[in-house]
């Protein structure tokens, strides 16, 4: 309860009055929670960043995907003509920012393309550029993190999540799925997704997710949302019934037709309209929901809290450093109080 | 109650319509997380005794933080120093958690030799700092506790004036008219004016109360600018309960009348409580971050590797990172330079041989 602590002339009795009751019948109400207000608007005043890494063979329906999540055209997909699509060697990442508004609140949205992945005959290490890439973000805000002068607002451009394209073979993961997902899942937050889901079927989808689940378990794979890092047992709940629908069986179109007399957006066949948004037909409407509606935050939370801390301990390590054993002699308070007569 | 208008309305409703990417819910989400963790905010009050600091500090949080507080006579003060004495207090309103710290600084300005009154406490203010930069240099940062000073009260004795300077460039001043139930209002506005002049003569850089967004509705515009034009501010509290006009109201009973605190024709109280917890509290927060903290950090570093280039033996105080030095890059971009020829030289000849086969 009380500590006294002694350093030169300075003593300092810190007391703990845990809980003083407010005095309430001296009526009043202090107004904290106006501070919450305060962060609100900041918070739309500054405007956000999202960084998403979609990661996926071609003609996965990829740029479609990101299209329809953000409702705009953030991402040129690769089959619309005049789209140079050289078959390259290695994977060049490419990204792509736009700034989006709605009610008010702007997000600066980057979208980063991996073409090339998984289209090779040998696909050795074609994960490489794309580790390479999210370590070389974190070195970059290590790095502003660290200097003399900085920036008030760092700009972050760590990628916030990876959307990984499964295509919907109906089976099990493949090896290529596994090696990549190994690798990422370590440094990065991954959300795997079943591409063209609508040659699945109900049950095949169910079949096919559980059987995605066993192998990532059997793999030790861990996708986002990861269970080490719940927060609390009220967030625990709500991210388990998350895990246990992942990965989320998704299709995607920026066309609409009419049904019912609504407009929808969905993808006309022969035999029916799927109907992108609703919820008895794919799982869009979820992803939409865990990305953007409810763990846009935890995203950047995860990204910043613990991938890039990890990160930095590690460079930190390798850089022979160790503050904790700190010889106290180069701190220059230490030196004053030491030195400098009493008051 | 202070809460201007936000120009939205933001439905806490997750289930949100369908045209919508959804994104616009992040301030919320960012709320959800707050309101879980809680705030904290430090807060300093300096002054000479008798200025009223404690019934002020009670007044604004509705605490009773000084119950067994003993006074100590003249002649124990006479070589009293000055301290500083933490109070914590966890405050919960509307499910939303306030860690608040009060640091007191009894002692200060009481002596008669005051002319290092303020060194403890500046030094108090740079251990605050150190403290959280080796937190944030070291390589376990989880839960690092922020005891930085976020605001420091600086009570100005109705008579009188002080000594801020010393603490200007270090945290958030917000000058006080103390015990400002013995001025007439004229005296107030007289002493207000000779205090702002004597800020600006003397350049004293007090908390600076941020410009109103364009698009602040002009309710609000009007309230922000009669903040500004009332600083500093002449607050009285008091931690009694008085009756005055039929209704009971927290104030303090004279013979010739009843001074009531939140009686804004009578003192400052409520512009400074709305000022301190209602609209500016996370701005001080960051303006503590942003401007004070790291203009300790940058200087911290350069004196330190100023230290550094003297005495070879020292260790880097902050992480350094491995990067190749100058000469190093430079002979690396002149051997990428030689390889890029190299290979235009290749490509050309590819090329020819080509065509040739053609």
């Amino acid at each position: 309860m009380w500590t006294l602590q002694s350093c030169g002339s300075v003593l300092t009795l810190s007391i703990n009055a845990d809980l003083a009751r407010p005095c309430t019948d001296l009526f009043g109400y202090v107004g904290i929670e106006a501070v919450l207000d305060q962060m609100r608007r900041k918070t739309i005043k500054a405007g956000l960043e999202f960084n998403i890494m979609v990661v996926g063979q071609s003609g996965l329906g990829k740029s479609t995907l990101v299209n329809t999540l953000f409702k705009s055209k953030v991402s040129r997909k690769s089959c619309t003509p005049n789209y140079e699509e050289k078959i390259s060697k290695t994977v060049k990442l490419h990204s792509v920012s736009h700034v989006i508004e709605e009610k008010g609140v702007k997000m600066k949205l980057t979208v980063i393309d991996t073409p090339g992945f998984g289209d090779q005959i040998n696909n050795d290490n074609c994960w490489e550029p794309i580790v390479k890439h999210v370590n070389e973000q974190y070195e970059k805000y290590l790095r502003e993190e660290l200097h003399i002068n900085r920036k008030r607002r760092i700009p972050d451009s760590r990628v916030h999540c990876c959307i990984y394209f499964l295509p919907a073979t109906g089976h099990r993961l493949r090896p290529i799925d596994v090696e990549f997902m190994k690798r990422l899942g370590k440094i990065v937050s991954i959300v795997p997704v079943i591409a063209k889901a609508d040659t699945l079927t109900i049950e095949e989808r169910q079949e096919f997710k559980e059987q995605i689940r066993q192998d990532l378990a059997a793999n030790g794979i861990r996708v986002y949302p990861q269970k080490e890092y719940d927060e609390d047992p009220e967030e625990r709940i709500l991210n388990d019934r998350i895990r246990e629908s992942i990965p989320f069986a998704v299709v995607g179109t920026d066309k609409e037709h009419q049904v019912n007399g609504n407009k929808v957006l969905g993808r006309k066949t022969k035999w029916g309209i799927i109907e992108v948004e609703n919820v008895a037909h794919c799982e869009f409407a979820n992803l939409r929901d865990l990305l953007i509606r409810s763990h846009l935050q935890d995203l950047k939370d995860v990204t910043h809290d613990i991938h890039y801390e990890t990160y930095r301990v590690r460079r930190l390590n390798e850089s022979n450093m160790n503050y904790s054993e700190l010889g106290l002699s180069t701190w220059p308070l230490e030196n004053k109080c030491e030195s400098d007569s009493h008051l | 109650q202070y809460n201007h208008n936000i120009n939205h309305n933001l439905p806490l409703n997750l289930k949100y319509e369908k045209q919508y990417v959804g994104f616009a819910t992040l301030p919320n989400q960012v709320h959800r997380k707050s309101v879980k963790k809680g705030f904290d905010f430090t807060l300093m009050v300096a002054g000479e005794s008798g200025m009223g600091k404690s019934t002020l500090v009670n007044s604004l949080f509705l605490t009773d933080l000084y119950k067994d507080r003993k006074l100590l006579n003249a002649e124990e003060r006479i070589n009293q120093t000055v301290e500083i004495i933490k109070h914590t207090v966890d405050i919960e309103e509307k499910g939303v958690k306030l860690k608040l710290t009060i640091v007191d600084t009894p002692g200060f300005g009481d002596a008669v030799n005051n002319n290092e009154c303020w060194k403890p406490i500046t030094d108090y203010i740079d251990q605050q700092f150190e403290q959280y930069f080796r937190d944030e240099s070291g390589l376990n940062r989880k839960n690092i506790q922020d005891n930085r000073v976020h605001c420091c009260l600086y009570f100005i004795p109705p008579f009188g004036h002080g000594c801020m300077k010393a603490l200007h460039e270090k945290v958030n001043i917000i000058p006080l008219i103390a015990k400002a139930d013995c001025l007439t209002p004229n005296e107030i506005k007289k002493l207000k004016d000779r205090i702002r002049e004597e800020i600006d003569k003397f350049g004293i850089k007090v908390y600076q109360f941020p410009e109103c967004d364009s698009d602040e509705d002009e309710e609000f515009k009007q309230l922000d600018k009669e903040l500004k034009e009332c600083t500093p501010f002449a607050v009285i509290g008091s931690n009694t309960v008085v009756e005055a006009r039929g209704q009971r109201v927290r104030g303090r009973l004279y013979p010739w009348g009843i001074v009531e605190v939140e009686n804004q024709s009578h003192c400052d109280f409520v512009k400074l409580r709305n000022m301190l917890i209602r609209s500016h509290m996370h701005d001080l927060k960051d303006v503590t971050c942003d401007v004070h903290y790291e203009n300790y950090r940058a200087q911290c570093i350069q004196e330190m590797t100023s230290k550094l280039t003297q005495d070879n033996r020292m260790e880097s105080p902050i992480p350094i990172l491995s990067t190749p030095d100058v000469e190093t890059e430079k002979l690396i971009k002149m051997k990428d330079e030689e390889l890029k020829r190299m290979q235009e030289m290749l490509n050309k000849m590819q090329q020819q041989m080509h065509d040739k086969d053609q």
